[in-house]
């Protein structure tokens, strides 16, 4: 009994990180870019940032309700949770990619321009190495809340650690809740710092 | 011809005008420079020059070209800018900062890396002590005179200068003046120079241009700016009796 359970947080363990993995590649690949894009486009800015604050702003488990009855996103299971911890991890990504852009110095970035450097000039050799630091802060903070909304995933079969919370809450079962819980602060610690240690790599460049 | 030509040049934002119908000839080797208080239009009339703003009215010419049929990055790249906070990329070492433009220019590792030993020679920050240091490690004064090396590093025909020591202590400041001569007399350069100091207007300049309320008041020579009677003139020349 004691072995199955160890097993079992083990390959929930195993099956959160993937979902957190997928879900933090996905909102990188979306959250950068479209803050670069944001830090030229000021009339996108309102629009944007709104939509992602709207989302934030959704309890996580009704959001995953809102996402089921959607074609091709939404259903039961993991690429519904997926859909959802984007839409979640989009914000934090986002706003500090525009944040950290824009918080160049004005001196810096004028005599950029005035030295006669392209806008990619600007941004590859400038803007995107001093703002680098405040980025990873964005993905850091966006890894751990996604960490521990990841234990939602269980209420619409998505899987993960929170099978064990769920499960410890209908049974009553400390025990249970503690499986599932005690691993997934484990993980928030170990991203936050890892990803903090990276960001201070990165700072001091 | 003039390198740097101005034809009654105008400027407003929203409405609210900040030069009016100013008319200026820079030529080779000289250094002209833009004198005047706070909003005076300096500043906006020094960044007219290498395309970084454009008139609403009139002309700016460099090399008998407007700036507005200038493709902006290879005006600029032609033209060295030296501001108050020295704008330097604190990511980068001196040696990278001062390289930069030769670097994006396309210029070999090995010249490169020859013009900026010469440049920060040239600077008084000698290379095998400063190359390799970043922009946090300096002092002011030696943070712009790495902005000088810099300004000078792709050899542009026109350097501007927007007000370069003003935050510099007094001993420095004078230290940075001196240089700037001694650079002129070894470079020949073309320099237009921002500055609401007098005293460094009439040390530095070969014409000086007062500039009142975005209109030019005063444009001559150090020796007749001395005598000009215009009001705004001896507001200025007062400052040089205390």
């Amino acid at each position: 009994m004691r072995s199955d359970l160890w097993s079992e947080i083990l390959q929930l363990t195993a099956e959160h990180l993937l979902l957190v993995l997928n879900a933090m590649v996905l909102a990188i690949a979306i959250g950068v870019p479209l803050g670069i894009y944001l830090s030229r486009k000021q009339a996108a800015r309102p629009w944007l940032l709104g939509f992602a604050n709207i989302m934030q702003t959704i309890p996580s488990l009704a959001l995953f309700g809102f996402l089921i009855p959607i074609p091709f996103i939404g259903g039961i299971g993991k690429r519904t949770v997926i859909v959802a911890l984007v839409l979640y991890a989009l914000l934090p990504i986002l706003r500090n990619t525009l944040v950290g852009i824009l918080g160049v110095e004005a001196a810096i970035c004028d005599s950029a321009v005035a030295m006669g450097m392209t806008d990619g000039q600007l941004l590859r050799q400038v803007q995107i190495p001093l703002a680098a630091p405040t980025i990873m802060a964005g993905i850091r903070v966006a890894t751990v809340t996604t960490i521990g909304t990841a234990t939602i995933a269980a209420a619409i079969g998505g899987g993960g650690l929170g099978v064990f919370i769920f499960r410890g809450i209908a049974s009553v079962d400390t025990g249970q809740i503690l499986a599932g819980a005690v691993p997934a602060a484990v993980m928030a610690l170990a991203a936050d710092w890892g990803l903090g240690w990276v960001e201070r790599k990165l700072s001091r460049a | 011809m003039a390198l740097v030509e101005f034809h009654g040049v105008s400027y407003e934002i929203a409405g609210k005008p900040i030069l009016l119908d100013v008319s200026l000839e820079i030529e080779a080797g000289e250094t002209l420079v833009l004198l005047g208080r706070s909003g005076s239009g300096k500043t906006t009339a020094l960044k007219m020059i290498n395309g970084m703003l454009f008139p609403t009215r009139g002309q700016v010419l460099v090399d008998g070209r407007a700036t507005t049929d200038w493709d902006p990055i290879q005006l600029r790249r032609r033209i060295g800018y030296v501001i108050q906070e020295v704008g330097l990329f604190p990511h980068f070492t001196v040696g990278d900062n001062v390289g930069l433009i030769p670097k994006l220019e396309g210029w070999s590792a090995a010249d490169i890396e020859n013009r900026v030993n010469l440049l920060l020679e040239k600077v008084g920050m000698p290379p095998s002590e400063f190359r390799s240091r970043y922009p946090r490690q300096l002092s002011g004064g030696q943070r712009q005179r790495v902005g000088v090396a810099r300004a000078l590093a792709a050899d542009p025909p026109v350097l501007l200068f927007d007000e370069p020591f003003g935050a510099l202590d007094p001993v420095m400041r004078l230290e940075l003046q001196q240089q700037f001569l001694s650079l002129r007399h070894d470079f020949q350069k073309t320099s237009i120079f921002v500055t609401h100091d007098v005293r460094e207007a009439l040390l530095l300049g070969t014409n000086i241009a007062l500039l009142s309320g975005g209109r030019l008041d005063v444009s001559a020579p150090p020796q007749e700016f001395r005598q000009a009677q215009s009001e705004e003139a001896r507001a200025f020349l007062a400052c040089l009796n205390n």
